[in-house]
């Protein structure tokens, strides 16, 4: 599985989502609430594009370097008495944690959100050893008692979710009595959680940057359960994907007010925190820190035409504005990573088997690139995916092939051009009706299943013009 | 001023009309237009589907035609787009690159022309009734143009804009996404049409053909009374 979360093919999907019309009203909804917010954020802070050209800088240059500051993050971690642990695998990266959890004894594990541990499968793993793993991020904390549903979102897992049907699940999982309230059932479920951080062994984390120069991990939330995961539990254990590192504080500054802005339309989150190893002068807090890095493919991506795509930090400002994604929701996607990254990342991470669909899930608006904090020209992505699908993989249905040859050929000479649009008329003149066309043929039977389509016109432009400039024609 | 026209394959094909109004709205505002008749498509729907090798044919074929052009202007915000995109497309391409630089420099769409380089905001256009704008994506978000339309619009006698809601909001359109993601892209031209609905507009206005087919073809088949003009006829109106 992975990232993958379905095993039904991308068309299935597709029409599931857009039968879904309590999800897309939630998912409507909430793309309206954040754009707005967004925006305002934004436009608060000023020099919005200039912010934006900062945060690119950084997260270009960390790649660009990142393997001096793994090795740089590696030392402050291991100097401050952390352990850390490079995964190349999502197995690897999984076993390591299995091996800490048994070298504990450990029985109770409480996560906070993190996509990485959910690309890793780490609960899987954990429970096959007999471990409870309790999420206590409210919205995955509400999927995982909804028999594990998939997240939607890659900052808000139950997005397409509404409250009623929150509601429901609480009743139907915990006896919950009471109202949809989203205070109410917020504060009964804090009951239950508190109970968990308090009897956890071991806490995870994701993380949402690392400091390299300080060994610090930055989680970034409105609830402060990543707080308590990494300070109750005797043993925290962060995991990141390989690329969330910045060289110091002073561009963390930059990427968490970019990421919040971003993300939910804040100026900061109610808890932002450091964390990392011990300190000595320290009184309380884990005794034991491990930080698992995970590749996971990431590697094979940088170098290429895709690098780009790792400047990511997971504030989810394109899924939010993205028609595609409002439409057919986020498991459409088959993938934990939906909308404009997902369909950029899900093939990179999970191979063209099963996403070659995603990167033409795309008008092509561009209002991802537009909204982007780091500035990932994400419609250029996706176009780079459908040039690698067709010219590398050779996976482009024969038809379009064909099609597209025919459609190239015409497009670049003048004479087969005015042969084809000449004839265009004659041949089409069978199914036109008046002025229009409703029931095409071949490429055009998708068209004119939902619209007309306008019948060649009897005259061309450059026919009229030609006639024009004889002087013979004014109108 | 000599204005050389790119007039692309959807106008020359489906919509000539609007090829026509652009001609005589230019020659009204003192331009001379000339029309290469060499000159094919931009290689858009190829490049957009992948097809890269096939839209660099189209494009060394358009960047011959326009080399002698001063201005190259268009009645398409996605169309100028392409040819501000060749650069791109020949980047390390010795022969190529520095040409497909030279076109994507002189290469405006109509509005950006009318008031960027003519420094026109009032064509003394007339048109009476209730009009609503389509900002399309292409125009606004790749190729920057986003007052020019609304400044000319503003303008126009007896003509009344009234702002169209979530107008950031794509029409569905997308090239060959309308057609291979057509369920999608149903979804996304409805609530556009909704949209235009709610303002009670007697025309939708845009700057983009491939966006005017595609919700005007839904219109028509839902039988709204909204009629779809493009903004160069619009101009052209007396």
């Amino acid at each position: 599985m992975g990232i993958k979360i379905s095993n039904n093919q991308f068309k299935e999907r597709v029409s599931e989502g857009i039968e879904n019309t309590t999800m897309r009203g939630a998912v409507s909804n909430a793309q309206e609430r954040l754009y707005t917010r967004r925006l305002t954020a934004s436009q608060e802070l000023g020099n919005w594009e200039e912010w934006r050209e900062l945060g690119e800088q950084i997260r270009q240059h960390t790649l660009e370097n990142l393997d001096y500051y793994l090795m740089q993050l590696s030392e402050s971690v291991t100097n401050r008495g952390g352990h850390v642990f490079f995964a190349k695998t999502k197995e690897e990266a999984a076993n390591y944690i299995k091996e800490v959890t048994e070298k504990k004894n450990a029985r109770k594990i409480v996560k906070s959100k993190s996509m990485v541990t959910e690309e890793i499968e780490l609960n899987k793993t954990l429970e096959s050893i007999g471990c409870e793993v309790v999420e206590s991020d409210l919205g995955e904390y509400i999927l995982q008692i909804n028999d594990y549903e998939p997240p939607s979102h890659i900052v808000a897992p139950a997005l397409h979710l509404t409250k009623e049907q929150i509601r429901d699940i609480f009743q139907e999982k915990l006896g919950y009595e009471l109202s949809e309230d989203p205070y109410e059932m917020t504060k009964f479920v804090r009951k239950i959680l508190r109970q968990h951080f308090m009897e956890a062994e071991i806490g995870i984390t994701g993380c949402n940057f690392a400091v390299a120069n300080t060994g610090s991990i930055c989680l970034v939330t409105n609830e402060g359960n990543a707080d308590l995961v990494a300070s109750i539990p005797k043993t925290h254990i962060a995991v990141m994907g390989m690329e969330r590192l910045v060289p110091t504080m002073e561009e963390l500054d930059v990427l968490v007010g970019l990421l919040t802005r971003s993300a939910v339309g804040q100026k900061l989150t109610s808890y932002i925190t450091t964390v990392g190893p011990k300190y000595d002068e320290e009184a309380d807090g884990p005794e034991e820190f491990h930080l698992v890095i995970v590749d996971n493919g990431r590697s094979n991506i940088l170098g290429t035409e895709f690098q780009s795509v790792l400047q990511c930090i997971r504030c989810a400002a394109c899924i939010n504005v993205c028609p595609v994604y409002r439409h057919i929701g986020g498991h459409a996607y088959g993938s934990i990573y939906p909308g404009p990254i997902g369909a950029v990342l899900s093939p990179l991470l999970g191979g063209y088997d099963y996403y070659k669909e995603l990167p033409y899930a795309s008008s092509l608006c561009a209002a991802c690139t537009d909204a982007c904090p780091v500035k990932i020209p994400l419609h250029e992505l996706l176009l780079k995916h459908r040039q690698v699908i067709v010219e590398k993989e050779g996976r482009a249905p024969l038809t379009e092939k064909v099609a597209m040859k025919m459609f190239g050929m015409g497009t670049s000479s003048t004479n087969l051009y005015n042969l084809g649009t000449k004839v265009a008329p004659v041949i089409m003149k069978p199914i036109v009706s008046g002025e229009r066309i409703s029931k095409g043929i071949g490429p055009l039977k998708n068209w004119t299943a939902i619209r007309e389509f306008p019948a060649p016109s009897k005259e061309r432009f450059r026919d009229w013009f030609e006639d024009y400039k004889k002087g013979g024609r004014n109108e | 001023m000599r204005v050389t026209l790119f007039v692309t394959c959807l106008v020359d094909n489906f919509q000539p009309n609007v090829g026509k109004a652009t001609v005589q709205l230019l020659e009204k505002l003192g331009c001379e237009v000339s029309f290469p008749t060499s000159q094919v498509c931009c290689g858009q729907p190829t490049y957009n589907s992948g097809y890269v090798k096939e839209a660099k044919h189209a494009a060394k074929n358009m960047i011959q035609v326009f080399e002698e052009a001063e201005y190259v202007v268009t009645p398409s915000g996605s169309c100028a787009t392409m040819f501000r995109e060749y650069p791109n497309l020949f980047k390390g391409d010795a022969k190529w690159e520095e040409r497909a630089k030279k076109l994507a420099e002189k290469t405006y769409e109509l509005t950006q022309f009318i008031v960027d380089i003519l420094k026109i905001t009032d064509v003394g256009a007339r048109l009476k009734g209730r009009a609503t704008y389509h900002t399309s994506c292409h125009m606004t978000r790749l190729l920057g143009v986003k007052e020019a339309p609304f400044t000319l619009l503003s303008n126009v006698q007896d003509l009344e804009i009234v702002k169209l809601p979530k107008s950031e909001n794509c029409c569905g359109f997308g090239g060959t996404f309308s057609i291979k993601m057509m369920p999608i892209s149903e979804q996304m031209v409805d609530e556009k049409v909704e949209s235009v609905e709610q303002t009670e507009a007697d025309y939708l206005i845009s700057g983009d053909c491939g966006c005017l087919m595609n919700i005007g073809g839904r219109i028509e088949r839902l039988d709204k009374q909204i009629k779809v003009m493009h903004i160069a006829e619009v101009l052209n109106s007396r």
